[in-house]
């Protein structure tokens, strides 16, 4: 350690300061001079054909610029490529409530607005499909080979009938998993600006912007290198803006038409249109084990409701299976998942995408094992604890896994073996555990360049800067740089600049998704750095240790650059072959698994059905905290998200005839986000066993420690009420009804 | 963001000024106080005004003043500043209690008394955007022509949602209204009419004045209660509202009684207490008035997706109501 500010301190953001005081620059807070506001005309139809659209009135209103449609770009892009199926405007046939017809730049917002509601659309109504599996001759999505199916996946590893058969105690149940999204408090914003020299500017609340940048050559059918694509600083994501959104689209579009820059900004409601969220998916689960406790077997038949676009659905198919093969290990497994097209708003990845829902499943089915054989649930962990070094049941090689060391920090901060099933009737603890990669280890898009490099630049001031194309969407990779530029360098943290996600300036990362950054950046960083301080410590002979003053080390920097010219260097990260040798076994492999565990103590309203969550203790294993604030800060931020998604956020559809398809309530007073009087106090706990393939031994903190929160609440209330939930979100009226159902029984 | 439509914005500094600006512009005008209610309707474009008349900068609406048998409390006054204040504290505990359970911190340093009384209806196919009610197909109250929650074109339904106007009506609350052409002064409970297109009897030129809270009774004991069904525990509006108010003796022997639910519908509901004039104010006494209350109650899917268990939630809040008003007792003890 060389610096006050290496990696392992408990230290500040390098941006905080400028976030607290109002300095920040978000993509809403650019003003471009002579800039039009875009507005888009979303459909008012579930599914239907577009038969026409009239833009004349609107056109005639002075001070709209121009207007856009489908037609005008009908090229279909899509993140994942192998199902690109949607238009920034559509094309012929809307698909969801909410769906992009067209668009509008004007002088301001509110004329834009004018200008909508001058646009005239005719629609024919075609059947819509609102479920997984319902009305299969109504094609929500020409890509759907058969029927609505987005993807099917089915593997088996092992005799998993036979070890069902084999075992001693078999639950079997079916899970529902409600409709959740991220809401970012910064809705999606997009500036475009195209030049007279043919160069196109996007600035975008994204977290990808290398995608965005190929999907804009793509869409716009424009040269590569003539787009630039700039993300400033971006408030809140959560997998909600991680592939190109229409508005990035429309407001290059605009601009090219217009010849001056564009920008829009959604309203809440069409943040909630973009969704993205969480899949519903509807799980079956049947799981066995011996009598020792050791788990033989599980078995599921997952059915997802994808919405009316792919998204990320093929990956989440995969992952609803893929990924749930540790902390806890089974001798034998097999899934079933398919994700269907609906006429909704597509469903993509939310913080522990795909695997937050089966994650539920299978936790509560380890919690009614145990307690069908005696055993208590932690117990029952501890003894099928995937080993370190080992690889799982569907090929995963897994390095370090402190599930143990997890499990125990809870129980002992609960003081767990005192209390469990101690506390009364209507109150009780609940214990789970969870496993998420840190990246994976294939790009989107095939191709043998690193997923992540980082540039260095020395200053002869003794200032550093690093280049990196990372995507800092407030979990702190920006300074995540920064800390080891100041581990590897010795400077200070006031000596760090940190340029990131401007396709001009920095160097490609594929963005911030998969829990992959700190990972991937920071080997690039550390790579690069280290390349410098190696330059510097052959020209000055003296290595870069702590007695080095400010001064010793600008004069040590300057005869670096007189002994080999200017101070640059370059990291990347590539990642090797893992996985399964099968098809689909290279999809949830990852360089390094964090692993997770929750306790929670949850309070149950009996007349009423409220549940109170009195207090969550987590352990989370990341390999080594860079700076412990920000994994807590991650861990606590997790926690609070899927404690959220237990009794509160809902994205409610009508089914009702009214209402078919229509998103109840599309804002922040019907989508009801927990407020901090909802939020129960969260002890977050690192444990670091350090894995050989992160920097530092580093491994993931912003997904992970989500899983976890919602089956440690289900299983706390039934040791407090002894009802056991199934369907999320677990409702007032649910509750209620299941505690009178219960004393029916009786 | 939502925009709002454009309007000629007033900033009257009298109270002649004010009901001159209504009396001319009439309907084409609209009220503003802490613009939390009007602001998100105007941007939700559920009203079309020509004209707002912002009261901030009007002197003689704001304040609490006491009297020997009433406290006066102006139009302007904030919900934050009567939650907290110490003479509302003394002498109608359960308002500053009801106050207290509006929205959130920052919304009720915004919004006033005058803006919470005169609140409107609210209902799921209603309080929506313009694009979202226009994909539904508009409803009875704005734009349409049926009420999606009776599926019928007779009756609006939206609900009375302002919680302070539960207690208030409990504690026999009256309201000064006035115009260019004069004062009039009205039971609180009067003030409203079972409308959910509008739920209020004031006129277009009229303008809700200040509300005048009777004390209590020196001989009897008031017991106020208060208890808000809501999802979060703030930001949310009420799912339903009970007020109560209990006038007992010594003995607890209940010498007169209110009980006031809203939420449930377009005026707020006064559940019949005359029976329990006699009567004992204890557990069995509150358990018959609970399953008194239940059996008068029928919530409809206005502003709550499940009116079954909202009803069962008649029964647990009035309950409620009842025993933070027996609370108040010892708190006095």
């Amino acid at each position: 350690m060389t610096s006050e500010h290496g990696v392992g301190k408990r230290q500040r953001k390098i941006d905080g300061l400028d976030k607290a005081t109002g300095r920040t620059q978000y993509a809403d807070d650019i003003a471009l001079p002579g800039m039009l506001h875009a507005k888009i005309k979303r459909s008012t139809r579930a599914h239907a054909h577009i038969l026409s659209i009239d833009c004349t009135k609107a056109l005639a209103i002075p001070g709209v610029y121009a207007v856009v449609t489908g037609e005008e770009m009908p090229v279909k892009y899509g993140v994942i490529p192998w199902t690109k199926d949607e238009y920034p405007l559509c094309v012929s046939k809307v698909r969801y409530i909410g769906d992009a017809v067209a668009a509008v730049a004007a002088i301001d917002e509110e004329t834009a607005n004018q200008a909508l509601k001058a646009i005239h659309v005719v629609y024919e109504d075609l059947p819509a499909v609102f479920n997984p599996g319902e009305n299969p001759d109504s094609k929500v999505n020409e890509k759907a080979k058969v029927d609505n199916i987005t993807k099917h996946v089915a593997l088996t590893f092992g005799d998993v009938d036979q070890a069902l058969q084999d075992s001693d105690v078999v639950v079997d149940n079916t899970f529902v998993f409600s409709n959740t999204t991220h809401t970012p408090i910064e809705p999606h914003c997009a500036i475009g600006d195209y030049n007279a020299r043919g160069m196109l500017t996007v600035t975008s609340s994204t977290q990808v912007p290398h995608y965005l940048h190929r999907a804009l050559a793509e869409v716009l059918e424009l040269p590569e290198n003539h787009i630039r694509v700039i993300q400033p600083a971006v408030g809140g994501a959560f997998g909600g803006k991680s592939e190109p959104f229409d508005l990035e689209f429309i407001v290059a579009k605009l601009s090219m038409k217009t010849g001056r820059p564009v920008k829009c900004l959604y309203t809440r409601e069409e943040v909630f249109y973009a969704h993205r969220g969480r899949h519903p998916m509807r799980m079956h689960f049947r799981c066995g084990a011996s009598k020792d406790g050791r788990i033989k077997a599980v078995k599921s038949k997952i059915d997802i409701d994808g919405g009316a676009y792919a998204s990320f659905g093929m990956i989440t198919a995969f992952y609803a299976g893929q990924l749930l093969t540790g902390p806890v290990g089974f001798d034998s497994y097999a899934f079933d998942a398919t994700r269907y097209y609906t006429n909704k708003p597509a469903c993509g990845p939310k913080r522990g995408h795909g695997s937050v829902q089966p994650r539920f499943a299978l936790e509560v089915h380890l919690d009614m094992i145990a307690e069908k054989l005696g055993l208590d649930p932690i117990e029952l962990r501890k003894r099928n604890a995937v080993p370190e070094g080992s690889v799982t049941v569907n090929g995963m090689q897994v390095g370090s896994l402190g599930l143990a060391e997890c499990l125990d920090a809870v129980a002992n901060a609960s003081e767990w073996y005192a209390r469990k099933g101690k506390l009364g009737f209507g109150r009780g603890l609940g214990v789970a555990s969870s496993m998420y990669i840190s990246g994976t280890n294939y790009p989107v898009y095939p191709n043998e360049m690193p997923q992540c490099a980082v540039q260095v630049k020395v200053d002869r001031s003794g200032r550093v800067t690093l280049f990196c194309g990372a995507s800092d969407i407030g979990q702190g990779s920006n300074s995540v740089l920064a800390y080891i530029a100041c581990e590897e360098l010795g400077v200070e943290l006031d000596d760090v600049c940190v340029v990131t996600s401007d396709t001009d300036l920095t160097p490609v990362d594929l963005g911030a998704y998969s829990s992959r950054v700190t990972l991937m950046m920071g080997i690039a960083a550390k790579e690069a750095c280290r390349e410098i301080r190696m330059k510097v410590e052959v020209a000055s002979e003296i290595p870069l240790g702590p007695p080095f003053s400010k001064g010793e080390r600008q004069q040590a920097f300057r005869a670096a650059e007189a002994k080999f010219g200017a101070l640059c260097a370059t990291g990347n990260y590539r990642t090797t072959p893992r996985g399964g040798d099968y098809k689909g076994g290279t999809i949830g492999a990852s360089p390094a698994y964090s692993c997770t565990a929750h306790i929670a103590d949850v309070s149950v309203d009996i007349d009423t059905g409220f549940i109170k969550v009195n207090k969550i203790w987590v352990a989370h294993d990341c390999g080594k905290a860079i700076n412990p604030i920000l994994a807590e800060g991650q861990i606590e931020g997790s926690t609070y998200m899927g404690a959220a998604e237990v009794n509160l956020e809902e994205m409610v559809y009508g089914d009702d005839e009214v209402r078919r398809g229509m998103l109840v309530g599309p804002s922040l007073l019907d989508y009801r986000i927990p407020t901090s009087m909802d939020t129960p106090p969260i002890q977050a706990m690192i444990v670091e066993k350090p894995d050989d393939n992160g920097p530092y031994g580093a491994k993931e903190a912003g997904e992970g420690p989500l899983h976890s929160t919602i089956p440690a609440i289900a299983n706390a209330i039934y040791d407090a009420v002894g009802i056991r939930l199934f369907e999320l979100p677990f409702s007032p009226n649910k509750v209620l009804r299941a505690l009178q159902e219960k004393e029916r029984a009786h | 963001m939502l925009r709002m439509q454009p309007f000629t914005a007033h900033y009257p500094t009298t109270l002649d000024d004010v009901t001159a600006l209504l009396d001319a512009h009439g309907a084409s005008a609209m009220i503003c106080a802490g613009g939390t209610d009007v602001v998100p309707n105007l941007k939700h474009e559920l009203f079309a005004p020509e004209h707002v008349i912002h009261l901030a900068h009007v002197h003689g609406l704001h304040g609490i003043t006491e009297h020997s048998d009433k406290i006066t409390i102006g139009s302007t006054t904030t919900i934050d500043a009567i939650a907290s204040n110490n003479l509302l504290q003394t002498h109608a505990p359960g308002l500053c209690d009801a106050a207290s359970h509006v929205a959130g911190p920052q919304l009720r340093r915004m919004g006033t008394l005058g803006g919470n009384l005169c609140l409107d209806t609210r209902c799921l196919y209603y309080n929506q955007t313009y694009f979202w009610r226009e994909a539904l197909g508009f409803c009875l109250k704005k734009d349409g022509t049926t009420c999606h929650v009776t599926q019928t074109g007779k009756r609006c339904v939206a609900a009375s949602s302002n919680d302070t106007a539960t207690m208030l009506i409990c504690l026999d609350a009256k309201v000064d209204l006035v115009a260019k052409s004069g004062l009039r002064t009205l039971s609180l409970i009067d003030f409203y009419k079972a409308d959910g297109m509008k739920n209020n009897v004031l006129s277009p030129g009229e303008l809700l004045l200040r509300v005048h809270v009777p004390k209590a009774d020196s001989t009897i004991k008031r017991l106020e209660g208060f208890a808000k069904l809501r999802h979060r525990s703030s930001i949310d509006y009420p799912m339903l509202s009970v007020g109560v108010r209990f006038d007992v003796d010594d003995d607890l022997q209940i010498k007169n009684a209110r009980a006031t639910l809203n939420a449930l519908a377009a005026k707020p509901k006064v559940i019949q207490t005359d029976w329990l004039t006699g009567i004992r104010l204890d557990e069995a006494t509150i358990n018959q008035l609970a399953d008194y209350t239940y059996a008068r109650c029928t919530p409809l899917t206005n502003i709550c997706d499940d009116p079954d268990w909202r009803k069962e939630m008649v029964r647990v809040y009035m309950k409620r109501a009842c025993q933070n008003a027996l609370a108040r007792l010892e708190a006095r003890a």
